[in-house]
């Protein structure tokens, strides 16, 4: 009785019942699998055979297994491998140059020492609220900086980001105690030495975050490229992925292939290759995900308070 | 003699700006990349606002070209599908303000009332996966689901449905791809938010007699109210503006399927790109950039006056 009596008392404070907590797992895990399952299906399908997928369409599990999508793509890498080329440089170089932007913005204006941080803030802040819109942009971009069909289109525009520097400036006001800079200060370092020195490494964690969701920005970008260029030399992962879902045919348009005759064109593993190489852009974010959430989860955790 | 004294003040004035530069220095020069960066993408797009009322002509700069008044404005406005498209774009925005709010919140206090908190982790990190999958590829994962030959929908023994071309399933569709990308980050800062909350305070409500859901209703909503608001405010001012990923791609650009997904990024878009149509793009880019701008100071203003602490700025 004395211990039913316990059970019901910590029952009451603030846990739910065990029946709603089964339904609630329940619930989950059919959330759960609808945020996998998509994901999922496209990579089970890069594994069908290529007549199986034909009769029986996308599979999750396919019954005939056949590795032909990807001998295919790897037959025929030229292409794949120059968007990829073009992804991964891009998504260094931009994650590099754009988090040492973001982080200096934002330690500036994390300072109460500086004398116009209203007025960077406000002139940073002003921006998520008003915007010019794509036809302006767009005309900067090609007229004034001219920077279609450049490489340098791919990275420049999105350096910047309103949102992020907000999470970091968090990072720096609650992350850094104020002594340590300020005795920096006392012992003569200039306010770059203390940034480099002291601020940076103690805030390793909010760079991390950001660092992350610009990569990820940048891995996942079609739209620089879709507006600013249109040689397909530019095309990234993204734009290549875009472009031969809506035309399958692209597929078919590398040098190897042209080659070949009729029999063994019909033998080409078109549906299959494009979801594979649909596959190989997932896998990286898939892989890697386990690894950086952490530094997700908490960049938005600290970052998101208000003010 | 007064004069004088105002003639001096403003001298220290200036001699005060100069010393202020100089003791800042370091920190403006650190300043100066995000700066830089800021003024060439975002302030100088919004002067180029005033494209909208003149006549656009690539051989002249910005300030020789001709005004035109608000001739833009009349061929956009003629434009029969001008008002589908409004529509269309107020309408999904309006469903995915209501959805951003009711649907991560509901995601994160589920969260945090489950009692496995491992589990509650590994649910909180696969919902949060979908938000780094692009627009092109979560293209591909409808084509997976709808294409009428072999999505596997058109696949399960039912009558096939042509997906592409039917109009109708169309705003839940969208509906759906758009929850699925966007809740698990928002789930994300809900779920931090409710973590945050005193325990103190559900003990309390415990003692008073309040169950679970009362807890819920009394606690754990109202401390999350200002974080609602914020995003609201912040998603009101994005209301004519549509997410292009979504729209562009998701519907793979059918016609059949325009007058359900037509939105105005989309409409922009095509008319600067496709039929190389700036005036009645820039007229649209200014239209929406402007009614956002007004939406958030309105909203703001609303909240501002019903409870200030909950205010934006």
């Amino acid at each position: 009785m004395n211990k039913n009596r316990f059970f019901k008392k910590k029952l009451r404070k603030n846990e739910i019942s065990t029946t709603a907590n089964v339904l609630l797992n329940v619930v989950f895990i059919i959330y759960a699998l609808m945020c996998l399952y998509p994901m999922a299906l496209v990579i089970g399908t890069s594994f069908a055979e290529e007549t199986y997928l034909n009769t029986v369409g996308y599979k999750i599990f396919p019954q005939v297994v056949s590795f032909d999508a990807y001998k295919y793509i790897l037959a025929n890498i030229q292409p794949i491998l120059r968007a990829y080329t073009v992804t991964i440089c891009v998504t260094v170089v931009g994650t590099v140059v754009s988090t040492v932007v973001i982080a200096l913005y934002a330690y500036v204006i994390s300072r109460n020492e500086f004398r116009y941080k209203k007025f960077f803030t406000f002139y940073l802040f002003f921006t998520m609220l008003f915007n010019g819109g794509m036809v302006p942009w767009y005309i900067v971009c090609t007229q004034l900086l001219d920077i279609n069909n450049t490489y340098v289109a791919l990275v420049w525009p999105a350096l910047m980001s309103a949102w992020y520097v907000m999470i970091m400036r968090t990072f720096f006001t609650t992350g850094v105690p104020n002594g340590i800079v300020e005795s920096a200060r006392i012992d003569g370092a200039g306010e770059f030495m203390i940034f480099v020195r002291i601020v940076a490494p103690v805030s390793i964690p909010g760079i991390a975050t950001v660092a992350l969701f610009q990569m990820v920005y940048y891995w996942n970008d079609w739209y620089l490229p879709f507006m600013l260029t249109s040689d397909p030399e530019y095309a990234n992962i993204q734009l290549y992925l875009k472009r031969i879902l809506n035309n399958l045919q692209e597929i078919l348009n590398s040098p190897g292939v042209a080659a070949q005759s009729g029999d063994a064109l019909a033998k080409i593993p078109r549906e299959g290759a494009r979801m594979a190489i649909c596959a190989l852009a997932i896998g990286p974010i898939v892989l890697a995900y386990p690894f950086f959430q952490r530094f997700f989860v908490s960049g938005l955790t600290v970052g998101s308070i208000k003010g | 003699m007064r004069k004088v004294q105002t003639a001096t003040k403003q001298n220290e004035k200036k001699t005060g700006f100069i010393k202020n530069i100089r003791n800042n220095w370091q920190f403006l020069l650190m300043a100066m990349p995000g700066f830089v960066q800021v003024l060439l993408f975002s302030y100088l797009p919004m002067a180029g606002l005033i494209l909208a009322f003149k006549s656009i002509d690539y051989s002249k700069s910005i300030f020789e070209m001709d005004w035109v008044g608000f001739k833009n404005f009349e061929f956009l406005f003629k434009n029969p599908d001008v008002f589908t498209v409004l529509r269309n774009t107020i309408l999904y925005n309006l469903v995915f303000i209501i959805a951003g709010a009711t649907v991560p919140v509901a995601i994160a206090i589920g969260l945090s009332l489950l009692r496995n908190k491992r589990m509650a982790k590994v649910y909180h990190g696969v919902g949060f996966l979908p938000y780094f999958i692009s627009w092109v590829i979560i293209s591909y994962l409808a084509v997976a689901l709808f294409d009428y030959r072999l999505g596997i929908l058109n696949n399960m023994g039912m009558e096939p449905v042509n997906w592409y071309q039917t109009p109708k399933y169309w705003p839940f569709i969208l509906v759906f791809f758009h929850i699925w990308k966007s809740c698990g980050y928002n789930a994300v800062i809900y779920y931090a938010a409710i973590k945050g909350i005193d325990s103190e305070l559900y003990e309390a409500a415990a003692i008073d007699g309040a169950g679970v859901g009362r807890q819920i209703w009394v606690i754990t909503v109202p401390s999350l109210k200002p974080t609602i608001i914020m995003m609201a405010i912040l998603a009101v001012g994005k209301i004519l503006n549509a997410d292009f990923g979504l729209f562009y791609n998701v519907p793979m650009g059918s016609g059949a399927l325009l007058p359900v997904t037509n939105v105005l990024d989309v409409f922009t878009y095509n008319a600067l790109k496709l039929n190389g149509d700036i005036a009645m793009s820039s007229a649209s880019g200014f239209f929406q950039s402007i009614v956002g701008f007004c939406l958030v100071l309105i909203t703001n203003y609303i909240v501002r006056r019903i409870d200030e602490s909950q205010a934006l700025f």
